[in-house]
């Protein structure tokens, strides 16, 4: 038997930034890979900050050109909205990809971001979205861009009274394109081998730009910026797909682990960007 | 620490600590065994119940998260000595071998006929795809619950 571990239940931020200016401790939300770690003894913290009842950290707002999703929100609540489902469609695929039902009903967008995993499944989403984040303490609010979040492997710049309040994720305009897919064992419960979001402005066959975010395959998600470059303001064709291919094979830095070997995953990253690549002349191809 | 909840259909108060899993206060403190334990990581969902009208994993919910909650576990789908007619439609379906998945089966499926009247049979593989079955029955276990979300409920 463990020792009680003693946790603090606000209902209130501020009360919440209190507890937390007072003493540095685990924050538990949804709890879906927190309680993971209790269960198999790997977390034996004596004190918890417990924020599932802070209602100012849910919802999911329109804030014009982007929406505002608070740090709680669910995979299930991503899923279900109209306004995710319209002006962030990468967000829901995301989610829906995310263990099964038991895990989307409590798993929070938040807590993705802050369990930091390099396979958390929306977090290349957010990089691609170049997504920004309110980070709150009693200190006051900062906004900072979720590219620059992450340091190192499970290590973020989020100091020890600071929470994650809310994600603001720019909406996708009509010229706009965005895309996700996860490659794992089965479709429920697996952790990605190698997991990919993109959004792009496409005209035509030109790409203006394109934002690749990669999980999985680094010691945290990662933005693919060489073959972005590569591809900014070219015209799509087989060729380009095939140098695409190559580049972020080359650009990203796996490990071999229990899920894949890094051999697979550079191949397979390189073709999951080809299959969104493609996918640009053939749709445009059959629409022209 | 005391903690109020109402688990099928009547109010309980238990005393807990807090980061408990609230499975392991259904089993040991209720004694409501129905709901089982199998890999404690949220991965098999042997232990789900129904909170707040949606299926969760109960090893992975400190019960401190459940004050005010409003919880369904298996024992609480037949009324008044009616079987649910999930149950009665697995018992006709062959849908248990042997039973250790059946709760958090029955109560998958309870969670998505709430939503849902009449799931296609993709919407239910989707539904029950975080359950395991270790006897792969799967097969009987989705005519079940199709059976059930074809009997008219009055």
């Amino acid at each position: 038997m463990m020792h009680t571990p003693k946790v603090y239940s606000p209902r209130s931020l501020d009360e919440a930034y209190e507890i937390l200016s007072r003493r540095a401790m685990k924050v538990i939300a949804g709890g879906t890979d927190l309680m993971v770690l209790i269960n198999a003894r790997q977390l034996d913290a004596e004190e918890f900050l417990d924020i599932w009842r802070v209602d100012e950290l849910r919802g999911i707002a329109d804030e014009g050109d982007s929406i505002r999703i608070g740090a709680l929100a669910t995979y299930t609540e991503m899923i279900r909205s109209p306004l995710v489902q319209e002006f962030a469609p990468a967000l829901v695929a995301a989610s829906r990809t995310v263990g099964a039902i038991q895990i989307q009903n409590r798993g929070t967008l938040g807590g993705n971001i802050v369990n930091a995993s390099p396979a958390g499944d929306s977090l290349p989403v957010l990089a691609a979205y170049d997504a920004e984040l309110e980070i709150g303490s009693l200190r006051g609010l900062r906004l900072m861009s979720f590219n620059q979040f992450y340091t190192a492997y499970r290590r973020t710049v989020l100091e020890s009274d600071e929470l994650v309040v809310a994600v603001r994720v720019p909406k996708l305009k009509a010229d706009e394109r965005d895309f996700f897919c996860k490659v794992g064992t089965r479709r429920a419960q697996a952790i990605s081998k190698t997991v990919m979001a993109v959004k792009a402005k496409t005209e035509n066959e030109i790409l203006e730009w394109i934002r690749v975010g990669v999980g999985s395959v680094a010691p945290t998600v990662v933005r693919a910026y060489k073959t972005e470059s590569l591809l900014a303001g070219r015209a799509i064709t087989s060729d380009l797909i095939e140098q695409a291919r190559q580049s972020i094979s080359l650009e990203v830095n796996p490990i071999t682990d229990l899920r894949s070997t890094e051999h697979y995953r550079r191949r397979v990253t390189g073709n999951v960007l080809a299959r969104f690549l493609r996918g640009i002349i053939d749709s445009d191809g059959a629409g022209t | 620490m005391k903690i109020e909840f109402q688990i099928n259909g009547a109010t309980r108060v238990i005393d807990s600590p807090p980061m408990r899993r609230l499975l392991d206060v259904l089993r040991e403190d209720l004694r409501l065994t129905g709901t089982k334990e199998g890999c404690g990581e949220g991965e098999c969902g042997a232990c789900s119940v129904i909170i707040n009208g949606e299926v969760i994993n109960s090893c992975l919910v400190p019960v401190c998260q459940t004050t005010g909650a409003i919880i369904t576990t298996v024992e609480g789908l037949a009324k008044d000595a009616r079987l649910d007619p999930l149950q009665q439609a697995f018992l006709e379906a062959g849908g248990a071998q042997c039973g250790i998945c059946t709760p958090g089966m029955l109560i998958a499926a309870r969670a998505l006929l709430d939503l849902t009247a009449q799931p296609t049979r993709d919407e239910i593989k989707e539904a029950i795809a975080g359950n395991l079955c270790r006897c792969t029955g799967y097969v009987k276990i989705i005519d079940a619950i199709e059976r059930a979300s074809l009997i008219r409920t009055r």
